[in-house]
């Protein structure tokens, strides 16, 4: 699974240098997850911050460099977020989705976008392609979840093909959850008290609607997106006496919708081209009523962003190819909040130009990839106040694999990569907290591993993949949030600088046992990600402790996870196990700051049953199955055991 | 081979396993001493000190610490281990902290409340709930705690504060008496407690007064208008309150004011004497600064004694030996009165633990500690604190 070519998806033979971690179509729809997020924390390497329950803010961390690092990907696009650079991956449900997969470095396949060169690591998100059976024109979903939470989750799925060559596809799904569960904190030989999580609702509607089309030597696709949600923010459990405090009452409405379309062509055996734009408008709007006890706020921001970009591929032998690329995006922000924020607020708008040239070498035995992508980013603001500087930047990356032994799947891969992340418009900009003066973030990473893959034509075991690898990252300039004068008044600086050390394996076995296919898929992950920030309170006694060389916040040492999949006849069972081992939260690595491990066990069954022209599926699961009392982030408790019903009729 | 395989599964498995099952129970987390001055046993009647650390808001690690000045030994997180039955510890957010006879007072902001323990115990006594509580005051049989939640305004949708009145025999609130915006420190000059209003949730339209509230009617007599943003208030020994002034963090520098409590108006603006936090020992009103300005992306942290009888600026440091420099984010400051000594804390980058240096009179660094999350509030207790009973 781990060494899947991509050609089924992304339809172009040219050959991935270094192997993503993936997870499609059935193994990535029967797991137990609500949302990208959950099906992300399967792969070794990733941290998902999750704020808990069904609608909290859930971000993903890679190899501990910082979740703006990550640059996700919608159907081959990137998805923006130039306020904060952070994209929410519980907003993006698994319903449509047809792949997941995780780069570490980039996406080591050539005929890519500048962008697609442009982030330390990525997460690609690929949607269902409709698929007909021979002579089938039409193909209706219909799937209708509920379960623990109150959740209500319905959605539709129309496929339909106009043409040989030109099909259709429209989705829609729909989600409420009142978001309520009872937690229970528990101090052994102390307090012991259950409190029940709320305003953790949620509501969102989704709808997607797309174009394939074929053309002569290439393909072309047109996509719409619209989301708009409600949520309610339960915030941190902390003490607090409910009867007069009101400090949860958070809301924040989303709408977010998109086009984008792409089109790629083989005009000759030499010369291929993909042109690919976009079109992005989200509104965000964060309320925190009066009633509250807290400061009251009524935030509206406005975004949006114009984005294209031109891949040309120079195919001059078969084993040498090359590619340029250049992508232009524009940026804007616009916001409404208090007089006072609406007083120093800029209306910043950023004009961003990556140029990147490729080139990649397959041998038989041997690839390679060396890629340098030049940055350009020019604010402005809108009100003639003061912007930062422009950035120039290059970035180089040299991807390589070999294999030693002709006759053994085994291969040895290598990736040197320098990136950066721009500050982004909170980071520069945002009111009592932006400095524009900030520098990027800069991050290195170098990697070494193996992968050993094997296919079994008798016997029990049917395929056999192993991939170990070893990786050592900077991230130096980091940008955080450091406080002024108090609590209320802070500010963005480059202090940071954090090296991170780590190992990742996976191990994927299939079996097949009279019968009985049985895959396993088993992740894990070693990091060792110390702040060495030089403060100027060095040189203390030693009843001063400094943190320096402390594991940086909430990224355990050990973390794993194991995935065992049934399928017998119409059966099909699914097992899921996840383990984050000890971490710490805030700066030292102090008792007071300790966090427990936690690890959770999933269960689902499903059944088909099939009719003539249609199937029905019904699956059950029960997740948390012996109700751990847990936190990914302190003091936002996670669900105890929960269930869910999931009915889904094909025709 | 296949039996190899299945054997290397299964043993993958065990080890995912036995590395799940490491989960502890969760203890109540023990106290922390350190013996951090083995040179000085100091008698006299102060024993030691509270440290409370405010804690980085949402994380519930408001902390108590201590330090006796009999032994030299500090010691972190005393309040868990005193009191385990208490639901999730001290809370989010310390703010204020104060003794009143047999009394130790903590004003735990976000979460809402007033921790009342004893203070020769640290045992907890009661909680009384106040929303959004700031700041504690004391006279005769009455605690006063200036709170930012009080009813909704409808202009500017946002809270006017209140001062509560809590009876100390039988720990209730007994009366509310409505002042400014976001009202923070108070002081009490014969029957008159002065509240210093921020405004803080309402900018740019900042409150700018001081309430005035007669004790014997529990009324707001009248507003003294000062300056944008207040927040400190300290009387000295001539029928003067000294107050501060946060400025607004762009144009508007923070300033320091006298107001004379005999005619309640402002009697004197000092030029240049940015002021977060002061204290005062005698006629010496220690103070300091750390000013921040979004226009220049820069901040300026400055330290000054003022002479109290003569409103000079005796020095424009009193930490002689350079530790300024190697001190991050000063936080909090408090003078010992029967020694001279004084104590300020490093709250650094608000992440890590902290830090409190020691200094003589003489401003030169004696000892320093780490300390909990944001080091703020020290209150010296003329109390012995009991062992705990084990």
């Amino acid at each position: 699974m781990l060494a899947i070519d991509e050609v089924t998806v992304l339809g172009r033979q040219n050959r991935t240098i270094v192997p993503a971690q993936i997870l499609s179509g059935e193994k990535l729809q029967r797991l137990n997850s609500h949302s990208v997020s959950d099906a992300l924390r399967y792969f070794s390497g990733v941290q998902i911050k999750d704020y808990g329950g069904i609608g909290g803010l859930k971000t993903v961390n890679i190899r501990s460099m910082g979740s703006q690092h990550v640059g996700v990907f919608y159907d081959g696009i990137q998805i923006g977020n130039a306020q904060n650079g952070t994209v929410d991956l519980g907003k993006f449900s698994l319903d449509n989705m047809e792949l997941v997969s995780v780069y570490n470095g980039q996406k080591s396949d050539i005929f890519q976008s500048a962008r697609d060169f442009a982030s330390a690591s990525a997460v690609y998100m690929v949607t269902r392609r409709p698929v007909f059976e021979s002579g089938r024109r039409n193909r209706f979903n219909v799937k209708l979840k509920g379960g623990s939470f109150d959740l209500i989750n319905a959605s539709a799925l129309w496929e339909h093909r106009i043409s040989e060559n030109l099909s259709s596809s429209a989705n829609i799904e729909y989600l409420n959850t009142s978001g309520k569960y009872k937690f229970r904190y528990h101090k052994d030989g102390g307090y012991d008290t259950t409190e029940v999580r709320r305003n953790g609702d949620v509501w969102f509607l989704r709808a997607e609607a797309a174009l394939f089309g074929k053309v002569k030597r290439g393909e072309w696709q047109a996509k719409g997106y619209f989301y708009n949600s409600e949520r309610g923010y339960p915030g941190a459990a902390v003490k607090k006496d409910y009867g007069i405090s009101l400090l949860n009452e958070d809301r924040q409405k989303d709408r977010n919708f998109f086009f984008q379309g792409s089109l790629r062509q083989e005009v000759t055996d030499l010369y291929s081209y993909k042109i690919q734009a976009k079109y992005a408008n989200d509104y965000m709007n964060y309320v925190m009523p009066p009633e509250s006890t807290v400061q009251p706020m009524d935030n509206h921001y406005w975004q949006q962003e114009v984005y294209i970009t031109a891949a040309n591929l120079f195919a001059f032998t078969p084993w040498w190819t090359a590619n340029l690329s250049t992508d232009f995006q524009w940026n804007k922000l616009d916001a409404d909040g208090t007089d006072m924020f609406n007083a120093h607020f800029i209306e910043p708008r950023r004009y961003t130009l990556l140029g990147a040239i490729a080139t990649s070498v397959n041998l038989k035995r041997f690839s390679m990839q060396a890629s340098l992508l030049y940055t350009y980013v020019h604010d402005r603001s809108a009100r003639r106040m003061e912007t930062a500087p422009d950035k120039n930047v290059f970035s180089p990356t040299i991807i390589a694999s070999y294999r030693p032994f002709e006759k053994i799947g085994l291969d040895i891969r290598a990736f040197y990569k320098e990136i950066f992340r721009m500050p982004t418009f909170n980071d520069l900009y945002y009111v009592q907290l932006g400095n524009r003066l900030l520098k990027p973030e800069y991050a290195t990473q170098y990697n070494v591993g193996v992968v050993y893959s094997k296919r079994f034509d008798k016997g029990v075991l049917s395929t056999l993949n192993l991939t170990m690898d070893a990786y050592y990252n900077e991230v130096k300039d980091k940008i955080i949030a450091t406080p002024t004068s108090n609590q209320l008044v802070w500010t963005m600086v480059n202090l940071g600088y954090v090296e991170i050390r780590g190992v990742d394996v996976t191990f994927n076995p299939c079996f097949n046992i009279g019968g009985v296919a049985l895959d396993a898929r088993l992740s894990y992950t070693y990091q060792k990600a110390q702040d060495f920030t030089k403060e100027k309170d060095e040189g203390w006694e030693e009843t001063v402790m400094d943190g320096y060389g402390d594991q940086i916040p909430y990224i355990p040492w050990h973390s794993g996870s194991a995935i065992l999949n049934a399928s017998y006849r119409k059966w099909d069972f699914n097992y899921s196990f996840i383990y984050t081992g000890e971490r710490y939260m805030l700066g030292n690595n102090t008792p007071v700051n300790y966090i427990q491990p936690w690890y959770t066990h999933d269960m689902s069954l499903s059944r088909n049953f099939p009719f003539k022209h249609a199937q029905l599926r019904i699956t059950a699961e029960v997740n948390n199955i012996f109700n751990q009392q847990y936190e990914v982030v302190k003091w936002y408790p996670m669900p105890g055991t929960n269930f869910k019903i999931i009915l889904s009729l094909t025709l | 081979m296949k039996g190899f395989y299945l054997k290397w599964l299964t043993v993958f498995i065990g080890i995912l396993i036995l590395a799940a099952s490491c989960r502890k129970d969760d203890p109540v987390l023990p106290s922390e001493p350190t013996l951090v001055n083995p040179w000085e046993q100091v008698t006299g009647d102060i024993y030691g000190f509270f440290l409370l650390n405010e804690g980085n808001m949402g994380t519930n690690q408001a902390s108590l610490d201590y330090y006796d000045y009999e032994t030299g030994v500090y010691t972190r997180n005393i309040y868990g281990e005193r009191n385990p039955y208490e639901v999730k510890d001290l809370g989010d957010v310390g703010n204020d902290i104060q003794i009143y006879g047999d009394k130790l007072w903590a004003v735990i902001n976000c979460s809402n409340y007033v921790e009342v323990m004893d203070v020769n115990t640290v045992k907890h006594i009661t909680k009384i709930a106040i929303p959004n509580c700031r700041y504690l005051a004391f006279k005769g049989k009455y605690a006063y705690v200036s709170a930012y939640a009080g009813p909704v305004q409808i202009a500017p949708d946002a809270r006017i504060g209140y001062v509560a009145k809590i009876d100390t025999v039988s720990l209730q609130v007994v009366d509310e008496c409505i002042v400014g915006y976001q009202p923070e420190e108070m002081a009490i000059v014969g029957d008159k407690l002065y509240v210093a209003n921020s405004g803080g949730y309402r900018v740019p339209n900042y409150d700018r007064t001081v309430s005035v509230i007669d004790l014997k009617t529990f009324t707001e007599e009248k507003k003294i208008d000062v300056a944008i943003n207040l927040h400190r208030i300290q009387p000295d020994n001539y029928g003067n309150l000294y107050v501060s002034s946060r400025g607004d963090y762009y144009e508007i520098p923070s300033k320091t004011f006298i107001i004379d409590t005999s005619t309640d108006e402002v009697a004197y603006e000092f030029e240049d004497l940015p002021n977060t936090h002061m204290t005062l020992c005698r006629d010496s009103l220690f103070l300091y600064s750390t000013e921040w300005s979004y226009i220049t992306n820069d901040w300026t942290v400055s330290y000054a004694i003022v002479n109290t009888r003569t409103r000079e600026i005796v020095t424009r440091n009193f930490i002689k030996d350079g530790t300024e420099e190697r001190i991050q984010t000063p936080y909090g400051i408090a003078v010992n009165p029967n020694t001279g000594e004084f104590l300020v804390t490093d709250a650094k980058d608000y992440v890590r633990a902290g830090t409190l240096h020691c200094f003589g009179p003489d401003g030169i660094r004696k000892w320093s500690i780490s300390t909990g999350n944001i080091p703020a509030h020290i209150v010296f207790t003329r109390k012995k604190l009991q062992p705990l009973e084990k």
